[in-house]
């Protein structure tokens, strides 16, 4: 009889998760409806209508990032225990897609501090390590950053030329980092260095470093073509020197700390573009009703409902891998091809949907009037930052072909 | 300080959805329409918790009434920081002719069931405008009013109540157990944070019949028939100031 109780109550437990894993898709359970609609207030409200400005004042947005970090929304998965939110992956997804809808700089600035700073310390420091450098980056007071591009190497991560020595208790770190998002306004970075030269990717170690630190300067701001309110630059290292107890991870274990955060990393980005690509669709079926051209508003004529079944269908269908891939992750299971398929799908169809988001626009797409223009620009980056569409497609497919090993 | 809130929220059309009469002019459409909560009880609920947050009340209780739907509104409340709900379950053709008097009576009921000190409310709802329900309840509950506040203060067992009225702004002194609605610049109701959202699954929701207070729902009012207001119609271009004058004397202006 407890045999089958038991036997009863576990087929039911497994049952009812498969359920709550499927049902997610058809509709999200009531605390990640409430989340979404809370960050979705927050970005109509508070970022929407300063985006353009912040945009063309290449702005950090200092006092947004702070009310976002008393939502908890700037360190989503930390437990509440180290000042977070305590949530999962998915409700982490909805809030950074609805940021980016707004705002796709904010969206950033959130993304990277939760998948690519909190993220690694998360899963590979020590508790003294997470105390001392995740919980005062929760309250939006700090933001951090992640160093692995290189001048020399953005894709062939493995060829990290920055270099690590031991000199007696301390980590002297030489070279320079490329592409650093957030780093003009970030308190501390995960930096990736070889220790050892002979071991190639094996031989690279991931660091913490506070930002400012003597032998650590900050390259020129880059002028870039969107996502202008986040800062972008090199770091350069010049012995600069930080305590043994700052390696993260163990020794040669930066590149699977980086792959690894990565990977993760990819389904924040996937989120951003995931609201770029709305707020472009927003934008477009809005004119569509407004805009009347040959007697009738545009939203009438077969040309335009073509495109924006089009855009519609290309941003739902990667939200949907998008929430698959978080859910697998919440789920513990394996979720590196989902992760690669969904950053591919969704940022290829951000530059979809607000290339054609211009062109439903017409005139009114190309000038800054409208936030079309913007949405195309911030749109662009998404395709390149945390693995290129061509390093996505080498994921999926090594994970292709292993599943299919003879 | 010992004082339980009690605050009303209800549920309406989002303000930023364009209003469709029904075809039957019987109402407007609400089927698949974006809801949520009235902004003048979003106002109500943030200054409930802001008095919590500074000791002067102990508990805030959300209440609602109508449909399965609602249980949404209280628990955006919960998320703000109220304590427990209460649902006060309506629905069909009750619901759809629920108004300030039938509301005002279950809100009394509960007010003495729950041992209640102080009712805020919003001013009014969006979606009737009638602005009578925080009176009724008062004059239902005989206690006193202080309604369209801008600013409450709490001093020893009175309230001082700054009201928003036409002539500029009235002070008034009134004694607890007291009704207050809530008017526009009361305060900046706050946004709900992830681990506030987290928390609000956790507090508990009652269910309540009307029946179970003794409240009779039925409405004494016919809604005849809802119409779209009249189309705006264009105006008229004049050259001179006297044709002007002449244009307002033939349309009986002045």
């Amino acid at each position: 009889m407890a045999a089958l109780f038991k036997a009863r109550r576990a087929l039911g437990m497994v049952v009812g998760h498969g359920v709550r894993c499927l049902s997610q898709l058809a509709e999200l359970p009531e605390l990640h409806q409430m989340m979404r609609q809370t960050c979705r207030d927050y970005a109509q409200k508070e970022l929407a209508p300063i985006a353009a400005q912040l945009d063309k004042d290449h702005k950090f947005p200092a006092k947004q990032v702070k009310e976002l970090g008393a939502m908890g929304v700037m360190a989503v998965e930390v437990p509440e225990s180290l000042g977070g939110a305590g949530m999962d992956y998915l409700a982490y997804c909805l809030a950074v897609e609805e940021l980016s809808r707004g705002c796709a700089s904010t969206g950033v600035i959130v993304s990277v501090n939760n998948s690519l700073y909190l993220g690694p310390i998360l899963k590979f420091g020590t508790e003294e390590q997470k105390k001392q450098w995740i919980t005062p980056f929760t309250t939006g007071d700090k933001v951090g950053c992640f160093a692995l591009s290189e001048p020399g190497n953005g894709s062939d991560a493995g060829a990290a030329s920055t270099l690590a020595q031991q000199e007696g208790d301390e980590w002297v770190l030489n070279g320079t980092k490329a592409w650093i998002t957030n780093c003009w306004d970030a308190s501390a970075t995960v930096v990736f260095a070889t220790t050892d030269k002979s071991l190639k990717h094996k031989g690279i170690s991931a660091f913490l470093v506070p930002m400012p630190h003597p032998g650590l300067s900050l390259g020129k701001k880059e002028d870039k073509l969107g996502i202008r309110a986040s800062s972008t630059a090199n770091i350069i290292l010049e012995d600069c020197r930080i305590p043994l107890g700052n390696m993260l991870g163990e020794r040669g274990m930066g590149f699977k700390i980086a792959m690894q955060t990565l990977d993760s990393g990819r389904l924040g980005i996937a989120a951003q573009a995931l609201g770029i690509a709305q707020a472009a669709l927003d934008c477009a079926a809005d004119y569509a009703h407004k805009r009347t051209a040959f007697g009738a508003p545009i939203g009438k004529l077969q040309a335009i409902q073509f495109k924006l079944a089009d855009m519609a269908l290309a941003t739902e269908s990667a939200r949907l891998l998008t929430w698959r891939a978080a859910m697998l992750r919440d789920a513990k299971k394996p979720f590196t091809k989902e992760a690669a398929m969904a950053k591919l799908a969704a940022s290829e169809a951000a530059t979809f949907v607000s290339h054609q988001a211009i062109q439903v626009l017409g005139g009114m797409g190309y000038v800054t009037d409208m936030p079309a223009e913007r949405h195309y620009r911030d749109a662009r980056i998404t395709e390149i930052y945390e693995g290129t569409s061509e390093i996505q497609r080498l994921v999926i497919a090594n994970n292709i072909l292993k599943e299919y090993q003879q | 300080m010992s004082a339980r809130v009690l605050v009303g929220v209800k549920r309406v059309i989002d303000y930023a959805v364009k209003i469709r009469v029904k075809p039957d002019r019987t109402g407007v459409v609400t089927d698949g329409v974006k809801h949520s909560m009235n902004p003048f009880c979003e106002i109500a609920v943030e200054e409930a918790v802001k008095l919590k947050e500074k000791k002067l009340v102990k508990e805030v209780v959300a209440v609602s009434c109508g449909p399965q739907q609602v249980q949404e509104t209280i628990r955006t409340a919960l998320a703000m920081g109220a304590d427990r709900g209460i649902h006060v379950e309506v629905s069909g053709k009750d619901y759809e002719t629920l108004g300030p008097l039938q509301v005002s009576k279950i809100l009394a009921a509960l007010a003495k069931k729950e041992q209640a000190d102080l009712i805020i409310l919003g001013k009014q709802a969006i979606d009737d405008d009638c602005n009578q329900t925080g009176q009724m309840t008062a004059a239902l509950l005989d206690w006193p009013q202080g309604t369209f506040a801008s600013e409450l203060t709490f001093e020893a067992d009175k309230l001082k109540v700054v009201r928003e009225i036409d002539g500029g702004l009235e002070t008034i002194m009134i004694k607890l157990p007291a009704v207050v609605t809530a008017d526009l610049r009361l305060n900046t109701p706050r946004y709900a944070t992830l681990p506030n959202i987290m928390k609000a699954k956790k507090k508990k929701i009652a269910n309540v019949k009307p029946a179970d207070l003794g409240v009779d729902v039925s409405s004494r009012l016919e809604v005849l028939k809802v119409d779209e207001p009249p189309q705006r119609q264009a105006g008229v271009k004049v050259e001179t100031v006297e044709d002007l004058v002449g244009k307002l004397k033939e349309a009986g202006r002045i």
